[in-house]
This record gives structure tokens, C-alpha cells and sequence, in this order.
């Protein structure tokens, strides 16, 4: 059977890999080349480079750094971060990329992901989500713009509505929990895997090992994201599987 | 020098890139006569079946391979690539595919509790010993297709349980099918191509395994 997947994700900027925390205060961690070849020795399953100030900002470098790296590294890559158009992802999946993440042009233009599924099939793009719980209206809302801007799109709602597009995987980060480090978002993720029939990718919020061992034992997702404590060497991936392995859940 | 054959189709470059690490002598082509020519031969594909043979047909490449075949070249089919090697797809309709080996690509049934496409790493069990196979058993490989291969057991060297079982490598003599993404399978995958270079090299090919 499928072995559940442990992603760490790369925050690049100008070809540099960074990590913000909530997505601000960037701390400089190294070259995207050599961390992805660390990553792929560990054992990493995939990797997700985001290209964080890529919605706000030209961008250029992003393009360069997938070639880079896929010349070097030999495991599914992911890319998202500012893809407003098909020809960009093209870009990107010519360059070595097996999968697009689209996040606020999609949101302006769901037929972004439709475009983009007919082309290159639905396995290559995943709708990434942004969301926040509103205790208000009792619901998860998206937000857009790197978690800057709230929408009126409800989380379940956009994820239905996003494979019915055409999107092949989701990828959902957590808000409330990002940068907490109190474990991933259960209620989030359960919710989603009762809604949609695609891949989901759990991102926010793990601070400790078990947080993985939490999230595949009590929902759906089949993969697990995080960044900073694979970055700063607070947890190990052979650390996680081991784990992960001794709990029964299926890893690589 | 082996020639992966060029006929615009996703994984081409990423499986160029693999093989430059590797140091094996490689060249993209849609020349007939390059890949008539060459030591060996990689198709790569992702994508749907129909339009993967018409692109090959546009480039008058069926007849080259079907030759290819014939003259005792070795052929590795990656992923679409080596669901094209069989007889017939029944992906949208009925495609004739190569017929360099015996069987049929269909379906991974939906209603199995399984997520069709089968996407992500999967375990491959060895059924048969083979250079291709060395090392090879209860590995992980990357998968992502949402068609699968029905053949005889005779051509089968290794499958994955995804409900079904899943030929993740074939061969018939020197026509070899990959349906994982060697080029994107971390040392494992890249052992496969190395191993297929070898073959190439030493011409280990003519083994009659029917």
C-alpha cells in the first residue's frame, strides 16, 4: 500500500531557502540545493518549495533554483508560490517540477485549475489552502495573499469545489496552528478527508513526533508537512518514520 | 549511446537529468535514424495513452520502435512509456499501444477503497530474479498513474499491492517497462537506470523468457 509521506517544505526567496514564522521574520537557512539533498539522504519523501514572496513580487529566481535542484535530487518536487497562469506552470514543470501549487489565483480564477488539469493532468496540481478558523461564523474560512487577506470562501466548501475543478491534491495549511507547534489541526483535516476523495497534505502546527503519529492515526491525510523543525534539527525524518513505523502507519 | 526518445512528453527532461548524473551517455532525439541506431532506447511518458501514440505517430515513430524491438536493442519503457510497449490501452477508448509485449493496460479499479490516481511511494515485491531486479525487493519506487498493466506473470519481474497487483517492472527480453518513476525514485529508481545501462553495455539481453 501507499506509505504516508513526510514533506518538509523550503520557503525560497530569491532562490535562497527561508522560514518564516506566521509567515513573516525570515531567518536565512541555506541553499535550496544542498538542503534538498540532505532532505532526499534523510529519507524525505517529497519536497515543497514555497516561493513566499512570490504573490507580492516579481519573481524569477524560482524557476532557476527547480532546475538546480532537480539536476541533483531525485524525488517528486512541488512548487508553488505566485502561479497566476498556465505558462507558469509549464515553466516550472519543465524545469523539473512534478507538481504545481496554486493558492490565490486560484481562488480569483478557479478555471486556473481546470486550465491546468486538462493540460497536464490532474495529479499535477495541487490546490494549497490557506485556513483560519472564525469562531463568528463557526467555520474555516481561506485566506489569501500568504495569509494576509480573508476571503468569504469556506475551507470545505473551496476544497470540493477545487477537485471538482480539477485538482489533483490538496495541501492545507493551518493558520491557527502555524508556528504553535502544538500538533497539527485534527478537527481540519477530518472534515476535509469526509469531503473530498484526493490526496491531502496536512501542513501546520507539528512541534514533536507524535504530532505525526497524531494526525495519521486520527484522519485521513496521507501526508504530513513541516519546515522549521526539520530545518533547525528539532525533529529528524528517521526520527518521525521509526515512529511512525512502531504506531503501524505504513511509511517508506 | 542511448537515446531517450523526444516526442514532448512531461518526464523527458527529469529522466535526462537522471541520467546525466549517473554519467551515462544520453541524447534526446525524434530521429529515426538516431534511435535506429542507438545502443539503447528510453521512452519516457506521462500523460494519456491516445495522445502519447498519435504524437508518436506524427513523429512516424511506431514503425522505428517496433524495429527498435526487433533488432535486439534494449528498450526501457518508463511509466506511459511502458504501458505503450503492450498490445492495447483502454484508456478513453480503445488505443492499439506498440504490441512489443503481450497484454493490456485498463483501469485501477475505483471501487477498491483505493484513491485512483495511485500516487506516492509503494512497496515492490521481486517475482522473478533478473538484473533489473537486483536489490530491488521490498523497495519503494514513486508511482503516479491511474492505468495499470495486465500481462502474463512470465513477463512480470516485480509488482506493488495497491489492491491490485500492479507490474512496476516488466520484460520481455530486451523490452523492459518501468511503471514507477525511476528518475524520480531517489537511489533506488536511480539504480534501476544504471542497471539498465549495464545491460546496454554488456548485452544481457537475449535471455528467452518465453
Amino acid at each position: 500500500m501507499l506509505a504516508k509521506r513526510i514533506i518538509p517544505c523550503l520557503d525560497v526567496d530569491h532562490g535562497r531557502v527561508k522560514k518564516g514564522v506566521n509567515f513573516v521574520n525570515l531567518t536565512d537557512v541555506g541553499d535550496p540545493v544542498e538542503i534538498a539533498a540532505a532532505y532526499e539522504q534523510q529519507g524525505a519523501d517529497e519536497l515543497v518549495f514555497l516561493d513566499i514572496t512570490a504573490t507580492n513580487e516579481k519573481r524569477r529566481a524560482i524557476v532557476d533554483t527547480i532546475e538546480q535542484v532537480a539536476s541533483q535530487v531525485f524525488m517528486p518536487l512541488t512548487v508553488g508560490g505566485g502561479i497566476h497562469s498556465v505558462d507558469d506552470m509549464q515553466r516550472l514543470l519543465k524545469a523539473g517540477a512534478d507538481k504545481v501549487a496554486v493558492n490565490s489565483a486560484a481562488v480569483q480564477d478557479p478555471k486556473l485549475i481546470t486550465a491546468g488539469a486538462e493540460k497536464f493532468g490532474a495529479q499535477c496540481i495541487v490546490l494549497a489552502i490557506d485556513s483560519k478558523w472564525d469562531s463568528a461564523s463557526q467555520r474555516y474560512v481561506v485566506y489569501v495573499n500568504g495569509g494576509r487577506q480573508a476571503t468569504d470562501l469556506d475551507v470545505i466548501q473551496w476544497a470540493k469545489d477545487g477537485v471538482a475543478a480539477g485538482a489533483g491534491e490538496l495541501l492545507v495549511t493551518s493558520m491557527d496552528k502555524d508556528g504553535t507547534k502544538s500538533g497539527f489541526d485534527i478537527p481540519l483535516y477530518q472534515a476535509l478527508t469526509a469531503a473530498v476523495n484526493v490526496p491531502i497534505i496536512a501542513s501546520g502546527g507539528c512541534g514533536k513526533v507524535a504530532d505525526f503519529t497524531t494526525v495519521f492515526d486520527q484522519t485521513d491525510v496521507d501526508a504530513a508537512l513541516a519546515a522549521s523543525v526539520f530545518h533547525f534539527g528539532e525533529l529528524t525524518i528517521p526520527d518521525v518514520k521509526q515512529t511512525l513505523k512502531k504506531a503501524g502507519v505504513t511509511v517508506r | 549511446m542511448i537515446v531517450i526518445v523526444d516526442y514532448d512528453t512531461g518526464n523527458t527532461r527529469n529522466v535526462k537529468k537522471a541520467m546525466d548524473y549517473l554519467q551515462i551517455q544520453n541524447t534526446l532525439s525524434a530521429d529515426p535514424s538516431a534511435i535506429l541506431h542507438a545502443d539503447g532506447v528510453v521512452l519516457p511518458g506521462v500523460g494519456a495513452f491516445k495522445k502519447a501514440v498519435d504524437a508518436l505517430n506524427e513523429r512516424q515513430l511506431v514503425p522505428v520502435l517496433k524495429q527498435v524491438a526487433q533488432q535486439q536493442t534494449p528498450i526501457l519503457g518508463i511509466c506511459l512509456g511502458m504501458q505503450l510497449l503492450f498490445d492495447r490501452s483502454f484508456e478513453f477508448g480503445e488505443t492499439p499501444g506498440l504490441g512489443l509485449i503481450p497484454g493490456e493496460v485498463v483501469a485501477i479499479p475505483d471501487n477498491l477503497g483505493v484513491k485512483v490516481p495511485h500516487m506516492g511511494w509503494n512497496q515492490n515485491q521481486v517475482t522473478q530474479t533478473d538484473p533489473m531486479t537486483k536489490d530491488f525487493d521490498q523497495q519503494s519506487t514513486y508511482f503516479v498513474h491511474s492505468f495499470y498493466v495486465k500481462t502474463a506473470a512470465k513477463y512480470i519481474l516485480a509488482q506493488a499491492d495497491y489492491q491490485v497487483k500492479i507490474p512496476s517492472i516488466v520484460r520481455d527480453r530486451n523490452v523492459i517497462g518501468m511503471q514507477f518513476h525511476p528518475e524520480k525514485s531517489g537511489r533506488v529508481g536511480l539504480s534501476r537506470l544504471a542497471a539498465f545501462k549495464e545491460l546496454v553495455e554488456n548485452g544481457n539481453y537475449s535471455r528467452n523468457r518465453s
